[in-house]
């Protein structure tokens, strides 16, 4: 194409860095992670950044463009033609080097979902209406972008206390799975943190695959929650019909 | 097997310019329009005891319970406290009122300063927010009386007739219903809280109205918007004709 | 230079490779087991290649097409395969993966259903039946994440983000494997008593290929090192449907599930070209087949603008192609501004597999070292000379817990930890850092590029003699440079310093892959030779075999199987076993 996109990527490790200018030549189509990746083939071999696939399915390459959680491999850099790109890491999580930080308290959260809990073994008997609407969370490519960008995380220090979206999306997976009959309400108010969130929706706002977090996951996982805890006509009914909380099915469990 | 409930989302033109505005500005316009609404309505509330223009009826001042039991202080106040209630605890407005009032956050990946005394909706007020469903009972009520009033509003001295106030008053009407029914809460409860619409056999009426509202749903900020300023604009009507400023026109 | 220290860790087993085939083993070591188990990855858990899988997996339930059975499957696989395929795995992997399909859904995945409200299945290059189980267009991504978070609840500890260098070896059994933490350049040393490799392909060998940049062929470069047989190195699959434009996402997949659900090929002029080289099963043949037809029109001057062909879903209906095919629509709709419901768009043939690697027993999945397993697209002998599209998963989790459950066994027999040889610890170090003191030197992504651009001119689709020839000679001289690669920078997450091992591990497998393809003097499945067009019976006998001894490359041919004759019958009927009726078969 003959132009030449200029890009501000922030350089450094945990004792500090700051943002350094490259010139990158202009492509048709061009995305930040392949400007990215020119730099490192061609300027700085050791630029660190993660990525995988560059098709969108991995959800390696979560950073922040211009101030915007995004994915390099997604991001067109026709989408800012006159403007410097500026490329930051991921704010919320700890940096190691360049572009890549350290995501792994995720790993130390998803450990404390507990699996699906079958009320059969599979083969399931399930209609598509139902597989439907959990296979939008299945969509999710655990880039951690909402949980960058989750205010709660972010900003009040709140790792203590919430899950973060994506793991929300996850127990909202298992919670709506037709199948399974674990109860995850009480995870849901306590140890998950759910009330924590206050559904300003930037988590929505930033998911690559489009799923609707807030409106879909969290908000129906929050009603759930208040009909168990806050709803208090229902606390009474179950109270005087002396009804157990959870899974109105009973689970005939059988491992595989 | 289409997934009505993301056609919306992923059907967006592509290559909307991003244009990048400060991140405050979104949360300054939302205050600053909140704001001006909610000093209107302390204003008409507090300072006016009737919304009564003929046949027409303010939804501030609707039902008329002060009428009803002959209490005349501060009229609205019986009622308005309803919708206000509904608005408050409303899953949208909760996104503009904490983003714009708390800047909890001020915008997305806003940089801001760590404040770990944050506790979201887990203590007590905003737990009750918990309760929305108990609000969305309250203002159906309060939407059937304001379905009366607009049919009433066509309905003049001399019979039937068309007047812009009588316009104003079935558009709010017809918004807060769909305000209304594209709650989340009244989502949960058609079905929302189920996990499988089809283990007894078909899909259940209750598997097409949680779809129904579902659709609805994804356009529950939208209406919470027009909905809002309908009623804005029909309070800000009919109390204009009170006062003498304007004067309605009958269109037929 | 001065001595480094490193960190020793012990574990029962370790699994080499995060991807399926990875975690379906050490589930299986693990579960019930008490033994300790880790999984070491090159990236990030669940960024494996096989998140890239699209189109589905392979298990003849009959969910949709009743007739389907193992017998048709394995008929399929082997046909596809072009016979040169080990019939046991063929067999084992055709009879299991129904029920490695169904563990899947036990532990979360949710496939597509039909009307039934069973798993749905969708039509794909040369299955007789409608046999590919199927979430939407992102069946890898289902796979994956079901398998991790099994995974992480049976007890496994997971290494993220380490480059394993060398496969310890030591009195003819494995010992462990030695590398270091990507994270800040430490060496790290596991000690194991069985090693798992499932680190998958080789397809960053080419320029435009599918493949994300962890498919090094690590693994294999490893095993062949430590004296592990690679086989059928020269089958390597193009993928018919790669994106063409624009020039950044050449080569990135577009699954063959579009084809699967109805999608169309046309050349330039607007013909169904399809039906000059294979009239029967049209868009639906074999990828061997489809990658050779575009090639040729291309050749011929039929091809699209930017050299490829055009491919059709758009007759389909916007909500038919957004429900089946979402992912699909969002890729061209964010990286080409192409809107995939309405018009139609360009592919072209991208290196999609490796159907060769490491040569491993269809039982166990041992290979010829004690303690070493291979599974999944490293490991060799399903696939023959071509794979089927959906047969890739079901391997990953049918050879997966088959290395699992062979690595058990080998445990059972109570062997202990082998020594390790400290000198030749230290040895690797020092090799291992060499690169950061070779000021001046040459940049290994330049040599990545070349190593890329060589194997594209001389050992691609279409293949030769001469052309093979000199391409060999390319790739030695191109050794040279190995040890001149030089970096810059700190040990601290520098993706230079792992680019060289990479570009090392894939020098040593191309040398391989040209090597068997110059002896394979025949075209047969993804080994095309225009010299030698004609696929040959007496070839259909063997397989080729390599060993490495540090220095060159041998090779040598071994007889391939024979069917016993309940298997040969099936494929006497003259058409799928499920088309002939079920009376006089056994099952």
């Amino acid at each position: 194409m003959g132009e030449e996109f200029r890009l501000s990527v922030w350089r450094g490790d945990p004792s500090g860095g700051q943002e350094v200018e490259y010139r990158v030549p202009g492509e048709t189509g061009m995305v930040v992670l392949d400007a990215l990746q020119y730099i490192q083939h061609n300027q700085a071999p050791d630029l660190a950044v993660r990525w995988n696939c560059k098709a969108a399915h991995c959800g390696s390459c979560g950073a922040e463009v211009n101030g915007q959680p995004k994915l390099l491999c997604k991001t067109r850099m026709d989408d800012y033609v006159g403007e410097t790109v500026s490329v930051k890491p991921m704010q919320t999580f700890p940096i190691i080097k360049d572009l890549v930080t350290d995501v792994s308290w995720n790993y130390q959260v998803a450990k404390e979902i507990p699996p699906l809990d079958p009320m059969y073994p599979a083969p399931f008997q399930m209609q598509q209406v139902d597989a439907t609407r959990v296979q939008e969370f299945h969509r999710c490519i655990e880039c951690f972008l909402c949980q960058d960008t989750c205010h709660v995380l972010r900003n009040h220090e709140g790792q203590q206390q919430y899950f973060g979206p994506r793991f929300m999306v996850k127990i909202a997976e298992y919670e709506m799975h037709p199948i399974d009959g674990a109860d995850r309400l009480p995870l849901l108010a306590d140890q998950a943190g759910l009330g924590m969130c206050n559904v300003t929706k930037c988590c929505t706002e930033v998911c690559p695959q489009h799923i609707r977090i807030t409106d879909n996951a969290i908000i129906p996982l929050k009603e759930r929650v208040a009909d168990r805890y806050y709803d208090p006509v229902k606390i009474l009914l179950r109270r005087l019909s002396g009804k157990k909380a959870g899974p109105t099915q009973t689970p005939s469990r059988s491992s595989t | 097997m289409a997934q009505p409930l993301e056609q919306t989302t992923t059907a967006k033109t592509p290559k909307a310019k991003s244009k990048t505005r400060p991140y405050w500005v979104e949360p300054v316009v939302t205050m600053t329009v909140l704001g001006v609404w909610v000093l209107y309505s302390l204003w008409e509330v507090l300072f006016h005891n009737s919304g009564t223009y003929h046949n027409y009826i303010s939804p501030y001042f609707s039902p008329g319970v002060g009428e009803w039991f002959g209490w005349h202080v501060l009229d609205a106040l019986y009622v308005a406290w309803v919708p206000l209630v509904f608005r408050f605890s409303c899953y949208y407005y909760r996104r503009e009122y904490y983003r714009g009032f708390f800047w909890d956050p001020p915008g997305c990946a806003a940089a801001d300063k760590p404040r770990p005394r944050y506790s979201g909706e887990t203590k007590w007020p905003l737990a009750f927010n918990n309760l929305h469903r108990y609000a969305w009972f309250l203002v159906l009520i309060v939407l059937i009386f304001l379905w009366k009033d607009a049919v009433e509003a066509f309905f003049f001295k001399n019979g039937f007739g068309v007047g812009v106030g009588s316009l104003i008053l079935l558009v709010n009407a017809v918004l807060l219903t769909f305000y209304s029914f594209s709650c989340h809460a009244f989502r949960h409860m058609v079905g929302g809280d189920k996990d499988c619409y089809s283990c007894d056999g078909k899909p259940t009426t209750s598997y097409k109205l949680w779809q129904r509202v579902s659709r609805w749903n994804v356009f529950h900020g939208t209406w919470a918007w027009a909905s809002l300023a309908s009623v804005w604009a029909a309070d800000l009507y009919i109390r204009l004709l009170m006062m003498g400023v304007i004067h309605d026109v009958r269109l037929f | 230079m001065g001595k480094e220290s490193y960190e020793s860790l012990d574990y029962d087993v370790i699994v080499i490779g995060a991807g399926g085939a990875g975690l379906r083993a050490a589930v299986e070591v693990s579960e019930n087991t008490g033994l300790k188990v880790a999984v070491i990855t090159k990236s990030l858990l669940g960024k494996a290649h096989t998140v890239m899988a699209e189109g589905g997996a392979a298990a003849s339930f009959g969910n949709v097409e009743a007739q389907d059975g193992w017998e048709t499957h394995f008929y399929d696989t082997m046909r596809g395969g072009h016979f040169i395929n080990n019939y046991r795995m063929a067999e084992i992997h055709a009879k299991e993966s129904p029920d490695r399909v169904l563990e899947l859904e036990n532990w979360g995945a949710v496939f597509d259903r039909t009307p039934e409200g069973r798993i749905m299945q969708r039509a794909f290059g040369a299955h007789s039946f409608r046999r590919l189980c199927h979430i939407g267009d992102r069946t890898g991504l289902e796979l994956i994440r079901t398998m991790q978070y099994k995974a992480i609840h049976t007890g496994i500890e997971v290494y993220q983000e380490v480059t394993m260098t060398k496969l310890l070896v030591q009195d003819g059994r494995v010992a462990g494997a030695f590398g270091y933490l990507r994270s800040d350049g430490r060496f790290v040393l596991f000690r194991a008593r069985a090693v798992i490799l499932a680190t998958g392909g080789w397809g960053k060998i080419f320029k435009v290929t599918s493949n994300s940049w962890e498919s090094t062929g690590d693994g294999a470069a490893l095993a062949f090192r430590a004296g592990v047989d690679l086989m059928d190195m020269e089958m390597v699959q193009f993928h018919p449907t790669g994106m063409v434009w624009p020039p950044g996402v050449r080569g990135l997949l577009v699954t063959e599930g579009v084809r699967g659900e109805g999608g169309l090929l046309r050349n330039a002029e607007g013909e169904r070209f399809m039906k000059t080289y294979d009239p029967e099963r049209m868009e639906l043949s074999s990828r061997d087949v489809v990658a050779r037809s575009i090639f040729k029109e291309v050749q011929a001057g039929r091809g699209s603008p930017h050299g490829g062909a055009w491919l059709d879903i758009s007759h389909k209906g916007p909500d038919y192609v957004k429900a089946k095919l979402p992912g699909m629509y969002e890729q061209f709709r964010t990286l080409a501004d192409l809107d995939i419901t309405k018009e139609p768009f360009e592919v072209a043939p991208t290196c999609h597999y490796t159907m060769g690697g490491v040569r491993v027993d269809a039982e166990t999945c041992a290979t010829s070292i004690p303690g070493l397993f291979a599974a999944g697209e490293v490991a060799c002998g399903l696939h023959g000379a071509n794979r089927l599209g959906g047969n890739s998963l079901s391997d990953l989790l049918v050879f997966g817990r088959r290395a699992g459950l062979g690595a058990r066994e080998y445990l059972s027999q109570s062997v202990d930890w082998a020594q390790v040889d400290e000198s030749e610890l230290d040895a690797e170090m020092d090799r291992v850092l060499e690169p950061f003191h070779r000021p001046g030197g040459v940049n290994p992504y330049h040599v990545h590029e070349e190593l890329q651009a060589i194997m594209t001119e001389h050992a691609s689709i279409m293949r030769s003699g001469d052309v093979l020839q000199a391409g060999l000679e390319k790739l030695l001289a191109l050794k040279e440079m190995v040890p001149k690669m030089s970096i810059d920078g700190s040990r601290v997450y520098n993706p230079g310093w792992h680019a060289v091992f990479d570009v090392e591990n894939m020098l040593l497998l191309c040398e391989g892959i040209v090597k068997s393809a110059l002896e394979r003097k025949e075209s047969r499945g993804a080994h095309w030779r225009t010299d030698y067009p004609d696929e040959l019976p007496q070839w259909q006998e063997i397989n080729f075999v390599e060993s490495f001894d540090g220095e060159n490359i041998r090779l040598r041919t071994e007889p391939v199987k024979a069917m016993p004759e309940n298997l040969t019958k099936l494929f006497s009927y003259g058409k799928a076993p499920g088309l002939v009726a079920r009376e006089g078969k056994e099952s």
